[in-house]
C-alpha cells in the first residue's frame, strides 16, 4: 500500500519513519486544532456570525491586522537596510549587531512586552523624548505597533541576507558599466533580484505579528475598541467561560493563518526557484 | 569576516569601506559602491532602528533588574515561587526538546529520504505552529481536555488532571515547539542525499547502523543547532501556556509567567530580575548559535 504512494528506495524506516511523524503531528496539532472546528459547529451560522463581527471583534481585527500590515512593511524597509549594511558596509560591533538581529527570536515575548513598555512609557529611556512631541506610545496603538515591530524584526534580514551575499557583482558592474548610476542600479538591477527574499520576510513578518500575544498585552493597555488585539478577546472569552465565542474568534484567526502558511509556502519556493536559476 | 573582500574586481575599490587610503587627496567612488555620506547615512538609519527596538530593550531589562540593589536581586530569585517557576522551566525544555530531536528525526527521514505523495501537505502541517497563534496552541487543549471540553468530563472522573497543571504545559509547550528541529533538519538531509547511507548499506550495514554512523555525525549541528533553538521557545513560551496554567503561583507558572504576575502587581524590580535571568537565555542561545553556525560551516567546507 505504501509502496504505490511511495517511489521506491533502498533506504530503511519509512514506514517507522513516517507513521511516527503522522502519529505525532496528528496528536499534538491536527485533532486539537479540529477541535476548534468542531466547536465551532455548535453555533448556529448566525450566532457564529454575530460573534465574530461584533464592534469589538471589529474593532480588535482592524488593529491586529492594521498595526500587523504597518509593522511588517516597517520591517520591510528597515529590515532591508539593516540587511545590507551587515552585508555590504564594515563597521564597529558589526558581529555583535548581526548575532543580536535574532534576539526578537530568542527572547521570550514576555520579557520583551515589559521592556519595550519600561522604555516607551511616558518616563522611559525613549518614551521621555517622544512624550513632549505629542507622541504617546505605551497603552495606545502605537505601542502594539512597536511591539509587533520588535517580533517582525529578524524576518527580512534573515531573508534579505543570504541572496544580498550571494549577490554576483557582474550584474551591478555591468549596469555600471552601461551608464547607470548607483540609484539606479538598485532599483532596476538588485531590488528586482531581492524581490522574492522581501516578499517571503514581509510575510514572515506578518504571520507572525497577527498571532502575537505575549510582548504585546503588557504595552498595549488593552482598551477594549482602541488597543485590544484579536488574540487577547480570545483570553478575555475563555477567562469568562465563553467557549464558543472564544473558538468562534479562533476559527477566524485560523483561517488566515491557513491561507499565510499557503502563501509563505508559494513564496517560499519561489525565493528558490529565482534564487537558484541565477547560479 | 566573509564580507571583506565580496567582489574583488580590479576595477572596483574595496567595497567595504573604514580603511581607505588617507593620503588621497579625492576619494574614488566605486561604480559599484555607494557614496561615504550614503553609506554613513545607512549605517546610522540601519543602526538607530535596531538601536531603538532590540539594543535599549535588552540593556533595560538588567538596568530595572538591580534597579534596588543586587541584594534585592538575589532575594527576588531566591524566594520560594521564583524557584518553583525555574524548575517548571527547566521541566518543559527537558520535555521539549528531547521529543521534538526524536520527532525530528523521524520527520526529516520521512520527508527528506523519501519520495511520497502529501509530502509538501506535511510539511505544511510542520510549520503550522509557527503561524498559529500561541493563545490558539493553548486553547484548543482546553477544548479537548478542559472541563467544559471532549475529554474534560471522563479526566475529572477519572482524577486527572490535564488543563491547569502540568500535562497541560507540557501539551502546549510542545504544540509551538513542534517546527523547530524539523525545519532544520529537512534542508540539510535533502541536500546531502541518501548516497552515503546507500553506500553503507551496500556494504552491509544494518538500517540503524547506516542512521547512527552515517546520517547521525552528518546532522548532527543543524540537531545541535535545532535544539538550541527548541529550548529558547520551550523556556520562554508565553501565549499558550497561559491559556493552560490557570497561573497557580509555585504549582503551574512558569517564568514568563511568574513574571506577568509579579509585573501587574506592580512588583517591577522582583518582575524584571525574573526577566534577566531569561534575558541571559536568550543571549546565551544567541552565543551557541553563533559558535555552532561557525562550527557547521568549518564542517561543511571540509
Amino acid at each position: 500500500m505504501a509502496h504505490a504512494l511511495r517511489r521506491p528506495s533502498v533506504l530503511p524506516g519509512f514506514n517507522l519513519a513516517l507513521g511516527f511523524t503522522l502519529v505525532y503531528i496528528s496528536m499534538i496539532v491536527l485533532v486539537p486544532l479540529a477541535a476548534v472546528v468542531v466547536k465551532t459547529t455548535a453555533l448556529t451560522l448566525s450566532q457564529f456570525w454575530d460573534t465574530v463581527t461584533s464592534p469589538r471583534v471589529m474593532a480588535s481585527y482592524r488593529l491586529t491586522f492594521g498595526a500587523s500590515l504597518i509593522a511588517a512593511l516597517l520591517n520591510t524597509v528597515f529590515g532591508l537596510a539593516l540587511a545590507w549594511v551587515l552585508e555590504r558596509y564594515e563597521f564597529a560591533g558589526k558581529r555583535v549587531v548581526d548575532a543580536l538581529v535574532d534576539l526578537p527570536f530568542a527572547l521570550p515575548t514576555a520579557v520583551a512586552g515589559i521592556a519595550l513598555t519600561a522604555i516607551y512609557a511616558g518616563n522611559g529611556w525613549i518614551g521621555q523624548f517622544l512624550e513632549p512631541l505629542g507622541v504617546k506610545v505605551a497603552y495606545t496603538p502605537v505601542g502594539v505597533l512597536i511591539a509587533l515591530v520588535f517580533i517582525g524584526l529578524p524576518f527580512v534580514v534573515r531573508t534579505v541576507q543570504p541572496v544580498l551575499h550571494d549577490f554576483e557583482a557582474e550584474l551591478e558592474e555591468a549596469a555600471a558599466t552601461l551608464g547607470a548610476n548607483r540609484w539606479h542600479v538598485f532599483v532596476r538591477v538588485i531590488l528586482p533580484a531581492l524581490a522574492p527574499a522581501l516578499l517571503t520576510g514581509f510575510t514572515l513578518a506578518f504571520a507572525r505579528a497577527v498571532g502575537e500575544y505575549g510582548s504585546v498585552i503588557f504595552i498595549a493597555g488593552n482598551v477594549p475598541m482602541v488597543s485590544e488585539i484579536t488574540p487577547l478577546i480570545i483570553v478575555t472569552k475563555l477567562e469568562q467561560f465563553d467557549y464558543a465565542g472564544a473558538t468562534a474568534v479562533a476559527s477566524v484567526m485560523l483561517l488566515v493563518s491557513f491561507a499565510l502558511i499557503l502563501a509563505i509556502n508559494g513564496l517560499q519556493s519561489w525565493n528558490r526557484r529565482r534564487y537558484t536559476r541565477t547560479h | 569576516m566573509e564580507s571583506q573582500t565580496l567582489y574583488p574586481h580590479p576595477l572596483s575599490a574595496p567595497v567595504t569601506g573604514g580603511e581607505r587610503p588617507q593620503s588621497a587627496a579625492r576619494r574614488v567612488t566605486s561604480p559599484t559602491t555607494e557614496s561615504a555620506l550614503v553609506r554613513r547615512v545607512l549605517i546610522g538609519v540601519a543602526l538607530g532602528y535596531f538601536a531603538a527596538l532590540v539594543l535599549v530593550p535588552l540593556v533595560a531589562v538588567f538596568v530595572e533588574a538591580l534597579k534596588k540593589g543586587f541584594e534585592f536581586y538575589v532575594e527576588s530569585l531566591r524566594e520560594p515561587d521564583a524557584l518553583e517557576a525555574i524548575r517548571l522551566t527547566l521541566t518543559m525544555a527537558l520535555i521539549a526538546v528531547p521529543v521534538n530531536l526524536v520527532f525530528g528525526v523521524a520527520a526529516a527521514w520521512a520527508i527528506a529520504k523519501f519520495e511520497f505523495r502529501g509530502k509538501s501537505l506535511l510539511v505544511s502541517f510542520i510549520d503550522l505552529p509557527f503561524a498559529v497563534s500561541p493563545v490558539i496552541a493553548g486553547l484548543v487543549y482546553v477544548l479537548m481536555f478542559g472541563l467544559q471540553g471532549w475529554l474534560g468530563p471522563w479526566l475529572a472522573a477519572h482524577g486527572i488532571k490535564i488543563i491547569f497543571a502540568l500535562p497541560g504545559l507540557a501539551l502546549a509547550t510542545l504544540f509551538v515547539t513542534v517546527p523547530y528541529i524539523a525545519r532544520e533538519l529537512i534542508p540539510l538531509m535533502e541536500a546531502q542525499g541518501t548516497d552515503e547511507e546507500e553506500a553503507a548499506l551496500v556494504l552491509g550495514a544494518s538500517g540503524w547502523q547506516t542512521f547512527f554512523r552515517v546520517t547521525l555525525p552528518n546532522i548532527k549541528w543543524a540537531l545541535v543547532y535545532g535544539a538550541i533553538l527548541c529550548n529558547a521557545r520551550a523556556m520562554g513560551e508565553f501565549g499558550a501556556v497561559s491559556v493552560v496554567s490557570g497561573h497557580i503561583r509555585g504549582a503551574t507558572n512558569t517564568m514568563p509567567l511568574h513574571v506577568e504576575i509579579l509585573y501587574n502587581e506592580y512588583n517591577f524590580a522582583a518582575a524584571f530580575a525574573v526577566a534577566s535571568l531569561l534575558a541571559l537565555l536568550a543571549i546565551v542561545t544567541l552565543v551557541l548559535k553563533s559558535v555552532v553556525e561557525r562550527r557547521a560551516h568549518g564542517a561543511h567546507a571540509r
